[in-house]
């Protein structure tokens, strides 16, 4: 590899060529402030916030865009560059609604601690703010284009790396707003909710829809039992809330965070990943030898069936009838459970913390209320609950290490992982191999499925049936398989989409500002649960064996498909 | 007629903007309808939010129904100097409707323009793609006049 | 009338039927193509264009041969020359001159510029508003095409080249090369980052000779007649003849092509014939809408790239619009102002904010609220435009507040204390703002 050297105030550095300044301060020590620039993104080039002097230029560098020469002498500070950076937040915050105190990024804004961090004390620009109407149109996200300072972190997010291509620049000039489809409210314009948008926004210019008041209401409601279930994903991500490292695993303090807070049983969402296995393998194994509709595709990512509901609803019926592990326990806990301790469905109000945004929308669809009410009565996002937990002045860090309430609290490994990508997959094989075959998978682990790379494949023999299974994460991989499934040339029989990027550990409710790395260190963490884990296969969760025993009888039995199976529809945008 | 306009010019990305163009010139309303960028999005294969952006960007397009006659005067430094705000005064004056409106009957939409690159003859206004420049209130009036009787 | 003019890009404006290709051909035209295709190779194209000293026409003065030598020597097998005729400068139609009164010298100048480096197409992207010249451009690309100097085997050579003309739609952003080609494209037009420049990634990320339509329509004379007969109008560091448009208040408006060296008291009072009626002279604003203003006192300068950076001027686009003492500049630079406002593509914040920001600051001006604190929040403003913004339309609107405060300051004060020499900014008489 070819190296540049260059001087940076004063420093030589060297560096691999076509590396830019950003970077070549980063290694230098400096630490250049920026605001559109994003990891893992286009490089934009538009804040121009990371301005620096390079000598012999009559103008200043974007230092992100800029890549480094043989000889360059950068100065990231001067009074060129002090002048510039403040001057430039300044009229950002001129045209930016101001109520920063009322505002839900109060305190994890970027354009608040830009502004902190160079010392901005007064602004000497008028407000010039056009106000427009707040998006509310969405149970998931909360657009606001007057916190919108114009970055297009969430169009990249959108057009580049899910390419569902609903958020893009435009008008012009100073009336350029960014728009969802054709200038209409996300619920008009094609939007699947995924909220990868809300996890780069270094604003509040959309947000998850908070709804903690509605849990805290449901809490303080003495006649009510409170629920609540916590999602795969959420385990390896909510210590970040709390300045643990990405990669730390909460579980035990999950429980007891969740605890205090007041919910009267602490349950798993593994718990109902387990028993979607057992529903969905059986349906995998019931279309393989009936001449169903084949390649089967997972449906547990609520993003990805308001993707297909909307842009393919052609393949359809290639989708899982398989209610996602979400819903399955709101059934579950409203019938099954809920016989158990005496009540009724209305008597018990079920929380969901969630790393997704779509599944706020999910738990209200009209399909959702098999248990005579709705399933789940709120879903929060990882954010939100660590808001709750803020506000209750719990100190997370300080938390002891408990256990899930039972039965709906007992999992296995193979329900932990449905929160990395390829997760869903390499549960259903552990299960589905052992239920065909009748031997005992001499290894669990299905690596060839794990880890970012966009589409994996794999093939496993099922005595004598090779089934070959492919796994896609984010919307834009997604689309290939889908493409190949329209055009009759995939040779697959199962295939596990999942719509954020990474699967959910990537999910559009999780802590802001999710990079690559992260998610790495969030899907290293979800196998350290699952290889902790005493049990790791679905079928072998004595919860979910006795919730067959007692309640349902059978995998696919007509109470199943009552509770646990649901219908699509075309939506087609 | 959408259709037939996206095949004339062959279904490219790069053709968006000549084939939006077509598409509000075809229309006696001199405007994109919502419908318009719904067929344009889907027969090019291009996101709905794609080309509003694009419809949005250019001021040659309108996503409201405009008249008949677009009068799309320069308000440019060279035209001020020569009389241009007279001339603005004079339409509207005329046509009874401010900047940016359309007449009752739909005929005339009055818009300001930037440079119409007519300097030597300012001050000047394109109307439906012809120059008219040395404007002064008789030539405008024999302008609308002439346009009102075509 | 002055004998200042030079006739050589304009020989044949107004003396020829431009819808006919016969009477180009009859005039000495496309010989240059001919001349070069049979008896030079692509460099040494190259190489005439560079020793003529030709600098680009379209206001950054970039060494045209340079440029040509860069895509040429940038490894790809696809290559475009693009032509950017979206003059939407305001007081500059020049190109529109040329375009309509011999739009085949640009076709043989677009030619030969695909030829020298390498490019198998052109685009000339000619802006909305110029109707007639978009439809004698298109004419005389399928004239060029039926005698067969566009399309495949040029000439009987192992050269292909076609022309296809593009209409903007209504944005002066355009005129930016990137905008342009973002447009081309089939996107808004909202420039790129630099680098990398059109020569190394263009058109569709391809090695790309982007060329204003005066810098192209010289390329035909160059090989015609060989770079020192063009070096012989000009100076030594600004070879050539150079299209100036004169506008606003002065008597002779018009298109002049002027040889380069003269001063600009001559264009101003010789070709322009001076201000018309009773009035002086007070201001002039050279180079288009984000050109310089300067006062009736400066006119010493020369029409030379090198003198007028000496004296911190741009030629721009060669656009001269004069002003006279009725005006008031605030006023002016104020219309400017809104101009860019609505102009500016929206990408970069200093551009996008900073516009309207300016032009708010400059209102308090003309209603008599400034203070003189609003001295500071200019110079911080302006100069984070010109230092920090992403493309030149940024980064050179300042410029009418920039230098209007180095000539105009008086104006400026006055205003702070209510009053307007001009009469303008007020609302009843005396001059004093309400």
């Amino acid at each position: 590899m070819n190296t540049v050297t260059l001087t940076i105030d004063g420093q030589k550095v060297t560096v691999p060529e076509n590396t830019s300044i950003l970077d070549a301060a980063k290694k230098a020590g400096i630490d250049i402030p920026t605001l559109c620039y994003f990891p893992d993104q286009n490089i934009k080039g538009n804040c121009r916030v990371c301005v620096v002097e390079v000598e012999g230029s009559r103008t200043l560098a974007a230092s992100c865009s800029t890549p480094v020469n043989e000889g360059m002498a950068v100065k990231t500070w001067s009074k060129n560059v002090m002048n510039a950076r403040r001057t430039i937040v300044q009229l950002m915050l001129a045209d930016h609604d101001e109520d920063c105190n009322e505002c839900v990024k109060n305190g994890v804004c970027e354009l608040q601690s830009l502004a902190q961090r160079l010392n901005i004390q007064h602004n000497p620009f008028k407000n010039i703010l056009k106000p427009k109407p707040i998006d509310t149109s969405t149970p998931s996200l909360i657009r606001n284009p007057n916190k919108c300072v114009k970055c297009g972190r969430c169009v990249d997010m959108c057009q580049e790396t899910q390419q569902v291509g609903i958020l893009f620049d435009a008008y012009r000039g100073a009336d350029s707003e960014i728009v969802s489809g054709l200038g209409k409210y996300l619920s008009d314009a094609g939007c699947i909710l995924c909220g990868q948008c809300s996890t780069v926004c270094p604003v509040a210019a959309i947000y998850e829809n908070d709804e903690t008041d509605k849990v805290w209401q449901a809490i303080f409601d003495t006649s009510k039992r409170v629920i609540v279930q916590t999602a795969p994903a959420i385990r390896v991500s909510i210590a970040e809330e709390f300045d643990m490292l990405p990669g730390t695993v909460a579980l035990g303090q999950l429980a007891a965070g969740l605890r205090r807070l007041g919910f009267d049983d602490v349950f798993d969402t593994d718990f109902a990943a387990d028993l979607t296995i057992m529903e969905e393998g059986h349906e995998l194994l019931d279309r393989l030898q009936h001449g169903g509709m084949l390649p089967m595709i997972t449906s547990c990512s609520p993003g990805w069936i308001n993707f297909i509901e909307q842009y393919y609803p052609d393949l359809l019926p290639h989708l899982s009838t398989c209610k996602s592990p979400q819903q399955m326990f709101g059934s579950i806990a409203k019938t099954y459970y809920a016989q158990k301790i005496g009540l009724k469905p209305e008597d018990i109000f079920v929380v969901s913390i969630m790393p997704c945004t779509a599944k706020k929308y999910e738990s209200g669809r009209p399909e959702m209320n098999d248990s005579g009410v709705r399933d789940v009565d709120v879903a929060l996002t990882t954010r939100e609950l660590a808001r709750m937990i803020r506000q209750a002045g719990i100190d997370f860090t300080a938390l002891p290490e408990e256990p899930f309430d039972e039965p709906l609290g007992i999992s296995t490994g193979a329900g932990a992982i449905f929160g990395a990508t390829g997760g869903v997959m390499e549960a259903a094989l552990r299960t589905v191999y052992e239920v065909v075959t009748g031997n005992t998978l001499p290894s669990l682990d299905f690596t060839d499925v794990r880890g970012l790379k966009g589409i994996k494949e794999a093939s496993v023999d099922l005595d004598d049936v090779k089934v070959n299974v492919a796994v896609a994460h984010g919307i834009a991989n997604a689309k290939k398989l889908l493409e190949l499934i329209r055009n009759g040339a995939a040779d697959y029989q199962f295939i596990e989409i999942m719509c954020c990027p990474g699967g959910c550990i990537g999910g559009g409710g999780q802590p802001y500002r999710t990079t690559n790395a992260i998610r790495q260190q969030r899907i290293k963490a979800i196998y350290e649960v699952d290889k902790a884990m005493p049990l790791r296969k679905s079928h072998e969760n004595p919860a979910v064996q006795a919730l067959y025993e007692e309640f349902l009888g059978r995998p696919l039995s007509e109470k199943s498909h009552h509770l646990l199976h649901t219908t699509y529809s075309n939506r087609q945008h | 007629m959408v259709e037939e306009i996206i095949n004339s010019h062959g279904i490219a990305e790069d053709k968006l903007v000549p084939i939006l163009l077509d598409i509000q010139n075809s229309n006696d309303k001199h405007y994109l309808s919502e419908d318009d960028l719904k067929q344009v999005s889907r027969l090019l294969g291009i996101p709905e939010s794609r080309v509003y952006s694009v419809a949005t960007f250019y001021s040659f397009f309108s996503l409201q129904p405009r008249g008949k006659y677009i009068i799309q005067i320069c308000d440019n430094a060279p035209c001020i100097v020569n009389g241009a705000y007279n001339v603005i005064d004079d339409f509207r004056h005329i046509l009874g409707i401010d900047m940016g409106q359309t007449t009752p009957d739909g005929l005339f939409t009055l818009e300001y323009s930037s440079c119409l690159g007519c300097c030597s003859h300012a001050p000047a206004a394109r109307i439906s793609g012809e120059l008219y420049g040395d404007l002064d209130s008789e030539k405008i009036k024999s302008i609308l006049s002439d346009l009102r009787r075509r | 009338m002055s004998d200042l003019t030079v006739k050589r890009l304009t020989q044949r404006c107004g003396d020829i039927d431009p819808r006919d290709v016969s009477e180009y051909i009859s005039t000495g035209g496309y010989k240059a193509l001919v001349k070069a295709l049979l008896t030079m190779k692509p460099q040494g194209v190259i190489d005439e264009v560079k020793a003529s000293g030709l600098l680009g026409r379209g206001g950054a003065a970039f060494p045209t041969g340079l440029k040509m030598q860069m895509v040429h020597d940038t490894p790809g097998d696809v290559k475009y020359v693009v032509c950017n005729a979206d003059e939407g400068e305001p007081g500059t139609f020049k190109d529109r001159y040329l375009m309509e009164g011999d739009p085949y010298q640009l076709v043989e100048g677009i030619i030969l510029a695909g030829y020298a480096v390498g490019a198998q197409k052109g685009y000339i992207y000619i802006r909305g508003e110029y109707d007639r010249a978009i439809e004698l451009m298109k004419n005389a690309v399928e004239q060029t095409r039926k005698i067969g100097y566009l399309g495949n085997n040029i000439l009987k050579q192992h050269f292909n080249f076609d022309i296809e003309v593009r209409s903007g739609a209504g944005a002066y952003i355009c005129g930016e090369e990137f905008a342009l080609i973002e447009s081309l494209e089939g996107k808004s037009g909202r420039p790129r980052y630099k680098p990398p420049y059109p020569p190394v990634s263009g058109l569709w990320d391809k090695p790309t000779l982007i060329n204003n339509v005066e810098t192209l329509a010289n390329i035909p004379y160059i090989v015609s007649n060989g770079s020192k007969a063009f070096r012989s109008v000009g100076t030594d560091n600004s070879a050539g003849t150079k299209l100036i448009c004169l506008s606003g208040n002065i008597a002779n408006r018009g298109v002049f092509e002027l040889p380069f060296g003269i001063t600009l008291k001559d264009i101003i009072y010789d070709i322009g014939q001076g201000v018309p009626g009773e009035r002086e002279l007070k201001m002039i604003q050279i180079g288009g809408a984000s050109g310089s203003c300067i006062p009736s006192d400066m006119l010493d300068v020369k029409l030379d790239f090198a003198d007028m950076k000496k004296n911190g001027l741009s030629m721009g686009s060669g656009a001269i619009i004069a002003f006279d003492d009725s005006r008031c500049v605030i006023d002016i630079v104020k219309s400017l102002l809104k101009f860019f406002a609505h102009e500016s593509c929206g990408k970069c914040t200093p551009c996008r904010e900073g516009n309207p920001q300016l032009y708010n600051l400059i209102d308090d001006f003309s209603k008599g609220s400034a203070t003189p604190s609003h001295y500071d929040v200019l110079q911080s403003l302006t100069q984070t435009m010109q230092q920090a913004a992403l493309c030149g339309l940024g980064q050179s609107s300042p410029m009418p507040v920039v230098s209007t405060l180095l000539y105009f300051k008086d104006e400026y004060d006055m205003h702070i204390n209510g009053r307007c020499p001009a009469g303008i900014c007020s609302s009843t008489n005396g001059g004093e703002i309400i």
